[in-house]
């Protein structure tokens, strides 16, 4: 009898250290071009999301890189992860995503905020994209944007957009940008700024000729957005942007993704590959979710009323 | 480090093992202090890109990649030599403006290569696994590169473009054409420079408009480590030690980038990357003194 329950006991225990050790921690790889505050929201977000999703603590081993904005460390990292084999690497922006899909041949690649996955040849199509490689697409719906500046200023005729010629997110956002003003009548003035150093001058060049400057999603203007602003101020012309982050830092008003939540979205792709389904019946997904921000302190340093019909929408108002 | 990423830092230190030849070729033979390679490096890598993708051969592609990076040397030679702009301007100048070019070129900041067959394709079928194959290949692209380079540096012109470098006036009382031996240089040292791009975008899948940014720290670190580690007169010892310097920068990225168990985050990594490569070229020095004051108290 007493035998029998210390036999009984020793298969418990074994049983539990055998579960504990069969439970691997999910190891999940996560790699971004550069640290910004949006990017990082992506970052924060999908860990959220592994969180939400049970993994975390013991279970979860998460880990983070920067390139520091050089595409050659952005690939020595690559190589790096695929090395160390985790369960899926995740890609945040364009660069980090080819370096990754490149280098990893059978490891899972989740990439998050690329804005045209199929121009950057990470996918062959975005239905079922066979391979190992999914992910999340942040291609802002730029009507809308547009749309929000109008309801500030009903006959916008001009809009200035500083931008950086060099970043493939950028330039495909103005494109879409230029389609749909002229369907709305709008013209759009561009100013480039190569450098961060560039973006005061290339906000500078706007004035006079436009009647609202728009910042699209681009990391050289967002990082001196500030810069953006003073000349908004100065020459009283409101200063709107593509993502909402950029309203607590002096931006009217913005409609965009929470990048947060977008990192979400990202990290629900990460629990479907961890619970076993390959990424090649995934979808690649468009973000979704529309957050609205207002900052009416600023729109009055520029010159500007908030309508009503906004603030009574608006998700958050920066006081 | 695993083998993975180990052969991974080979790879890049191999590519970047051209550039810092090309470095070499104008900062340490010629005294000519050339940025260009900024945007040379990009202009190699943009050029071929977008010819593969317009279905030319990978090969010929990568060599006018090279040679459109080898022009843009010469532009910077020509600002300097025709119109007597400072070496260091003119080849700011001429980077400046590749910005732009390789915005055109590629008609788009970033072209992708992903399942694009390149210059590596050839070689897939040999059954070597892809993560050697591709070290053998830049390691051969880059090594009878610096057997080319040291070879060049050895012929009578090659002697004649050191002692440009050297004493540019005592040269000239010697019969050689100085203009003539600066235009060659900078062609050649761009050249190599546009032909690591070329690799980098072949074997990375992307060339991008940003790729260019700090090439030249890069490669200036590349050949001042290598030197470091030999002190020699020997230019064949000197030239490869350009690839080795190269390959030794990307171990120091390497370990920077697996250093967050002692506590470093990933925003930390330039600075580590930089404190690995000041050791690396102090270390040399600390030991030759300590040799030196043993020497000393030998002789006392």
């Amino acid at each position: 009898m007493k035998l029998r329950s210390i036999f009984k006991s020793a298969i418990l225990v074994a049983a539990l250290v055998g579960s504990s050790l069969l439970a691997k921690p999910a190891y999940i790889a996560t790699t971004a071009i550069v640290e910004h505050p949006a990017l990082d929201a992506v970052r924060d977000g999908i860990k959220q999301a592994l969180n939400d999703n049970g993994y975390g603590g013991e279970n979860l081993k998460f880990t983070y890189e920067s390139a520091q904005g050089k595409p050659d460390i952005a690939s020595q990292i690559a190589r790096k992860m695929v090395g160390d084999k985790p369960d899926i690497i995740i890609a945040i922006a364009t660069p980090s995503a080819q370096a990754a899909v490149t280098t990893s041949d059978s490891i899972p690649v989740v990439f998050s905020a690329v804005t045209d996955p199929l121009a950057a040849k990470l996918v062959p199509r975005l239905e079922k994209p066979g391979g190992n490689v999914t992910g999340l697409s942040d291609m802002a719906n730029v009507k809308e944007h547009l749309e929000l500046i109008k309801s500030f200023i009903p006959n916008l005729k001009t809009v200035g957009i500083p931008y950086n010629p060099g970043e493939t997110n950028s330039v495909s956002m103005l494109g879409a940008i230029k389609a749909e003003a002229a369907k709305m009548g709008i013209k759009i003035v561009e100013s480039a700024a190569p450098k961060s150093s560039d973006v005061m001058i290339a906000a500078k060049q706007l004035v006079g000729k436009v009647d609202a400057i728009y910042c699209p999603i681009d990391n050289t203007i967002i990082s001196a957005v500030e810069s953006v602003v003073k000349v908004g101020i100065d020459a009283k012309i409101p200063v709107f942007a593509g993502d909402t982050d950029t309203v607590a830092r002096g931006a009217v008003a913005a409609i965009g993704y929470d990048y947060f939540d977008l990192g979400r979205q990202t990290g629900e792709i990460v629990v479907r590959i961890l619970k076993g389904e390959k990424p090649g019946d995934i979808d690649v997904k468009m973000a979704k979710g529309t957050n609205l921000f207002v900052n009416p302190k600023m729109a009055e340093r520029m010159g500007i009323q908030v309508p009503e019909e906004v603030l009574a929408r608006a998700t958050k108002i920066i006081q | 480090m695993s083998l993975y990423a180990f052969l991974g830092t080979l790879e890049i230190g191999f590519i970047y093992g051209l550039v810092a030849m090309g470095v070499y070729l104008t900062f340490r033979i010629l005294d000519f202090p050339d940025l260009t390679v900024d945007g040379s490096f990009t202009l190699g890598a943009a050029m071929t890109a977008t010819l593969i993708v317009m279905e030319v051969n990978p090969f010929l592609s990568t060599f006018i990649g090279t040679i459109a990076a080898a022009s843009a040397g010469l532009v910077t030679a020509w600002l300097n030599l025709r119109f007597n702009i400072l070496h260091l301007l003119a080849s700011i100048l001429t980077m400046t403006a590749l910005y732009t070019i390789n915005l055109r070129v590629m008609g788009k900041p970033n072209v992708a290569l992903i399942m694009e067959s390149t210059v590596l394709t050839p070689f897939e079928s040999l059954g070597i696994p892809a993560m050697y194959m591709k070290v053998i290949f830049v390691a051969v692209c880059a090594i009878a590169g610096g057997l080319l380079v040291a070879w060049f540096l050895y012929t009578q012109y090659g002697l004649a473009m050191r002692a440009v470098g050297s004493n540019k006036r005592m040269a000239q009382a010697n019969g050689i054409v100085v203009n003539e031996k600066v235009y060659v240089g900078l062609a050649l040292s761009n050249g190599l420079v546009g032909l690591g791009g070329a690799l980098f975008a072949q074997t990375n899948g992307f060339a991008d408009s940003t790729m260019g940014i700090g090439t030249i720290v890069v490669g200036l670190a590349a050949v001042i480590v290598g030197e470091s580690l030999f002190a020699t007169r020997s230019i064949f010892v000197t030239v490869m030690s350009c690839i080795l310097g190269s390959i030794l920068y990307r171990i120091a990225v390497s370990m920077a980038l697996n250093a967050d168990f002692l506590g470093f985050q990933a925003s930390d990594l330039n600075l580590l990357t930089a404190v690995l490569v000041t050791l690396a070229l102090i270390f040399p020095k600390l030991r030759s003194e300590h040799k030196a004051k043993k020497a000393k108290g030998k002789e006392a």
